[in-house]
């Protein structure tokens, strides 16, 4: 059973459903959320099947299908390993909770809205388990469409300028990742992802020009600094579950992307440059906090802290060993949950009050008590409190940069500080003091779909804090052999200089 | 006396030219009030005309003493001419009618400029490349000034009279410089004269011949004329303008540099790698500030030829194919888009401000969405057609190691995102202020919804298209 492309295209089928739609609008608007809704759901139980059935113990590609597509070596690809599987199943799990925060914050074209995320689940899965470049591209470059959509036709008051700024970093980055991969297909005569990770395909100074053509891609979808500013902007603009997905999806597509391709691919240059890879990680970890902490946008400040945990994310990627690259994995699907809820929580008082200003809110704990504990439990995994989620990536992420570079480390480990500081500090503005203006005393506590929607995010920082076992045994094995792939590589390299004096 | 060459490999050319004829006797005897039926047995023409172009034999065939060849190459690039002949003559219908400009002549116009176009592409001399140009153009001047009592639009004709006859005239130069230096006017005895070697009066001869081609495509420096020509004249004639002759001047191009001097590259190869390199950022930066739709389309064109010249930059078979590819994907999503300016329409009134189309999302949800494809695609997006066209040029310059060229190419591309994306967000993010008129008529209708289809579809099953253009593409490198 092809069950990977039934996963990834199952929310077109919803989509096609919700698009010959016809009738009064209401009535379409009602079966739209419905229908995405079904699609979503069953989607995600589908999706646990690949889980199911996923063997721990091999690092070739399971699940594969491939057919022909373009011809001359360019097919229809498609396979997880222990790295992308988890993403794929991240992503089919937040798309219910995606459907259901927008219930009623969007009240005007349903109907396109739903369309624009199934299309976008479709594609987010597709990347994850795409094994052709061109495939991969495609995939990767088409998400551009729906959500430059979703923020410019949804979004706040800046929307146009945020998905302009959105679409046009994102295209500048990825077209010279489409030079490069042209490059490849030239040199290798195939974009197979499993026949280019074989060692030795690209000359040492090849591999330095393609390596900074995919970081150029990867660095934006990071967003890396320098290069983060349209995430911000495209966060603050974007409906809830627009910021959900970036946050949550979006960005991993860049981790994503350095573990599949920049890493196994040109193992030469990914050396060479993890020292400029780890400056500009600290600096974003250090920057991003810094900045969180002077931000009047509950939206902003979380996207800054998105920022700097994408930067323990790089710093554990190019660390080089196990415990970086597993933390920087499980780093990414932990704070896809926890940044995801993090917006969820803000869309809750935004559909509220309509407006994100820490100052207009204060003393919410006195007439939204259930809303304050989910809160302060979300704000504590973005710190990294121990027990949480956050914790264990960021922990992994330092032990291996430690490794690699102890003052990498040292400079890191001040942004958890950095971290504490403005998460309890946006709490403190947002849900303690004085319960004194007259609109926030009328707001309401969390309603029952509420309750529904955070629920199994809380259990699943809990889990992913208390128990991450199951994450890792699932990544361990892909890991080590992405890791002997590099030292093989590395030693190949080695001897070669050698013999070369 | 001598006997008559061989017609059959010119069957299309003549059935197009004895068409054209009978329909102006037609339309003589039967006045103005014919002028549907003679569009539509002109767009039934075209369509005989390609199966005519189909069922010719496959491999190379020269007749008329070597001035003319039916090839690969020359088939594909003739059924994008024809296809987009018929279609321009389908999209004028309603808009003929409504301007009032309804005269049988300008089916008839459309047929002779499309027979010019065909010779121009099975020219293999100096000589018939001349004739069919001029078939072609004097066709072209015509119709861009056919909405005769209009003064945009007759300024339109002059002006693209005048230019082009420079532009013929400089062609001309060229061409009587090549025959000085090489002593022929047939591209094969050109190469086989020149051997690798290029005096230096030749290459005068190639630049003089380039630049007067890279004023046919409109290719920066020689563009001058596009956005006017394309503003000024009626839009059907402009849609015209915007895909069946550039494919032909492009074919012509890409046959006229490549078979007489493919040996000797590196003499032109410089030349059309700045021309390519100029018309991308041309186009992508001229367009942001235009407020004219027909325009923007006109300085878009100039960058989408930018992109093609980038294939023939590099010189190589994959590069043809690539040319030829990106050829086939543009004539589709230009048709796409002028069928959707010729539905701007508000209270009888055509409208042509980029603003007019403000909020069409909500009054026109299907024709904003193909409009949106055609847009995301003409910005080369993925998974659209458009992206498929600048795979394969890009494909083919890194082949050639034009690495910088291709950089160029895909930052412009980025910028030209820009202005289809405004597009997009004019129709999707703002409010209407004026709608369009409705309904969308059905003509109109059809033809967005075809070449919607392909242009967003395409991605599904692209190997045909694919292969027949790489067949095409080997038949200029036996």
């Amino acid at each position: 059973m092809p069950l990977l492309s039934i996963v990834t295209f199952l929310p077109l089928v919803g989509a096609a459903f919700i698009f010959l739609a016809r009738g009064p609008e209401e009535i379409v608007a009602r079966n739209a959320r419905s229908v995405a809704l079904w699609t979503t759901t069953i989607t995600f139980l589908v999706s646990l099947l690949i889980w199911l059935n996923f063997d721990n113990t091999t690092a070739t590609f399971q699940f594969v299908e491939k057919s022909e597509w373009i011809g001359a070596g360019i097919n229809y690809h498609m396979g997880v390993d222990g790295i992308s599987m988890l993403f794929v199943i991240l992503t089919t799990f937040l798309m219910p909770f995606c459907i259901l925060a927008s219930w009623e914050a969007i009240e005007h074209r349903v109907k396109e809205y739903m369309i624009a995320f199934l299309v976008m689940e479709t594609l987010m899965v597709g990347v994850f388990c795409a094994l052709d470049l061109v495939l991969f591209y495609l995939l990767f470059e088409a998400g551009l469409i729906p959500m430059f959509l979703i923020i410019g036709i949804w979004g706040g008051k800046r929307r146009i300028y945020a998905s302009f700024k959105f679409f046009l970093y994102t295209l500048l980055g990825s077209v010279l990742l489409l030079l490069a991969l042209l490059y490849m297909y030239f040199t290798a005569g195939t974009t197979d992802i499993p026949s280019l990770m074989k060692t030795g395909l690209f000359s040492p100074q090849a591999q330095t020009w393609l390596w900074l053509a995919f970081f150029a891609s990867f660095a934006v979808k990071m967003p890396m600094w320098p290069v983060h500013t349209w995430l911000p902007d495209a966060h603050v603009e974007a409906p809830t579950a627009g910021s959900v997905i970036l946050a949550a999806v979006l960005l991993k597509m860049g981790g994503y992307g350095f573990l599949r391709f920049s890493l196994p691919m040109f193992p030469l240059a990914s050396e060479y440059f993890a020292p400029f890879v780890f400056a500009l990680s600290v600096i974003a970890i250090v920057y991003a906090s810094i900045v969180a902490l002077v931000q009047e946008d509950m939206k902003k400040l979380i996207a800054y802290s998105s920022v700097a945990h994408m930067g323990f994310v790089t710093m554990g990627i190019f660390a080089l060993n196990t415990q970086g690259i597993e933390g920087a994995i499980f780093q990414m699907l932990s704070h896809g949950i926890i940044s995801g809820a993090l917006f969820l929580c803000v869309g809750v008082v935004y559909d509220r009050l309509h407006t994100r200003e820490i100052a207009r809110y204060g003393g919410l704990a006195n007439n939204m008590p259930k809303y304050a504990v989910i809160f302060m439990l979300f704000t504590m995994a973005n710190v990294g409190l121990p027990g949480t989620g956050g914790f264990v990536g960021e922990l992994l992420t330092l032990v291996g940069a430690f490794q690699a570079n102890t003052w990498v480390a040292l400079i890191a480990t001040t942004g958890v500080i950095f971290a504490a500081a403005y998460a309890l500090y946006l709490y403190r503005r947002v849900v303690f003091g004085e319960l004194t203006k007259a609109d926030l005393k009328a707001m309401t506590d969390l309603s029952p779909r509420e309750i529904a929607i955070f629920a199994p995010l809380v259990i699943m920082t809990l889990w992913m804090g208390i128990y991450p076992a199951p994450f890792f045994d699932v990544m361990a094995v892909s890991v080590k052999h992405l890791l002997d792939q590099h030292q093989t590589a590395m030693a190949a390299a080695k001897a070669l200089a050698t013999a070369a004096r | 006396m001598t006997a008559l060459p061989a017609l059959a490999p010119a069957y299309p050319e003549l059935w197009l030219a004895l068409s054209a004829m009978a329909l102006l006797m037609f339309g003589v005897f039967r006045g103005d009030g014919s002028t549907r039926t003679v569009s539509w047995l002109a767009v039934l023409a075209l369509l005989i005309a390609v199966a005519l172009v189909a069922m010719q034999p496959a491999g190379s065939v020269l007749t008329f003493g070597g001035l003319f060849v039916s090839d690969g190459f020359g088939r594909f690039a003739k059924v994008l001419i024809l296809l987009g002949s018929a279609f321009s003559i389908i999209l004028s219908l309603g808009y003929n009618r409504y301007e009032r400009m309804e005269r049988f002549e300008y089916p008839v116009l459309i047929l002779l400029a499309s027979t010019g176009m065909l010779m121009m592409v099975s020219a293999n001399d100096l000589i018939a490349l001349y004739l069919g140009l001029e078939l072609q153009s004097l066709s072209l001047y015509v119709l861009a000034a056919f909405k005769r009592d209009s003064g945009r639009a007759t300024e339109a004709g002059l002006k693209y009279f005048v230019l082009g006859a420079l532009s013929s005239g400089m062609l001309l130069y060229g061409a009587s410089m090549i025959y000085g230096f090489a002593g022929s006017t047939n591209f094969a005895q050109i190469a086989t004269a020149l051997n690798g070697q290029a005096s230096i009066g030749l290459v005068v001869g190639i630049v003089f011949l380039s630049a007067g081609l890279a004023f046919k495509v409109s290719a920066v420096p020689f563009h001058m004329w596009t956005p006017d020509v394309y503003e000024g004249a009626p839009t059907p004639v402009t849609a015209f303008f915007a895909v069946a002759p550039k494919v032909a001047a492009m074919a012509l191009f890409v046959r006229a540099i490549l078979t007489p001097f493919g040996d000797i590259a590196h003499e032109w190869q410089q030349i059309i790698i700045v021309v390519s390199a100029l018309s991308m950022l041309l186009g992508a930066f001229a367009a942001i500030a235009q407020t004219n739709i027909k325009r923007l389309m006109a300085y878009s064109s100039i960058g989408h030829v930018g992109y093609a010249l980038i294939g023939l930059a590099a010189g190589t078979e994959e590069g043809v194919r690539g040319i030829l590819i990106y050829l086939a994907i543009y004539l589709a999503m230009n048709v796409g888009t002028f069928a959707c300016i010729l539905c701007m329409r508000q209270k009888d009134q055509m409208v042509e401000g980029v603003s007019d189309l403000a909020g069409l999302a909500k009054t026109h949800p299907g024709m904003a969405l193909l409009l949106a494809g055609f847009m995301f695609s003409l910005a080369g997006v993925p998974p659209l057609a458009g992206f498929f066209g600048k795979f394969y040029i890009f494909m083919s310059a890194i082949n050639a190691g034009l690495y910088v060229l291709a950089v160029i190419g895909v930052l412009s591309s980025v910028v030209g995102a820009y202005y289809y994306l405004r597009i997009v967000k004019i129709m999707y993010f703002d409010e209407a202020s004026e709608p369009l008129a409705k309904p969308v008529r059905g003509e109109l209708g059809a033809v967005m919804t075809v070449t919607g289809l392909f242009t967003m579809l395409f991605f599904l099953w692209p190997a045909p298209l694919l292969n027949m253009a790489g067949a095409a593409a080997k038949a200029l490198f036996p």
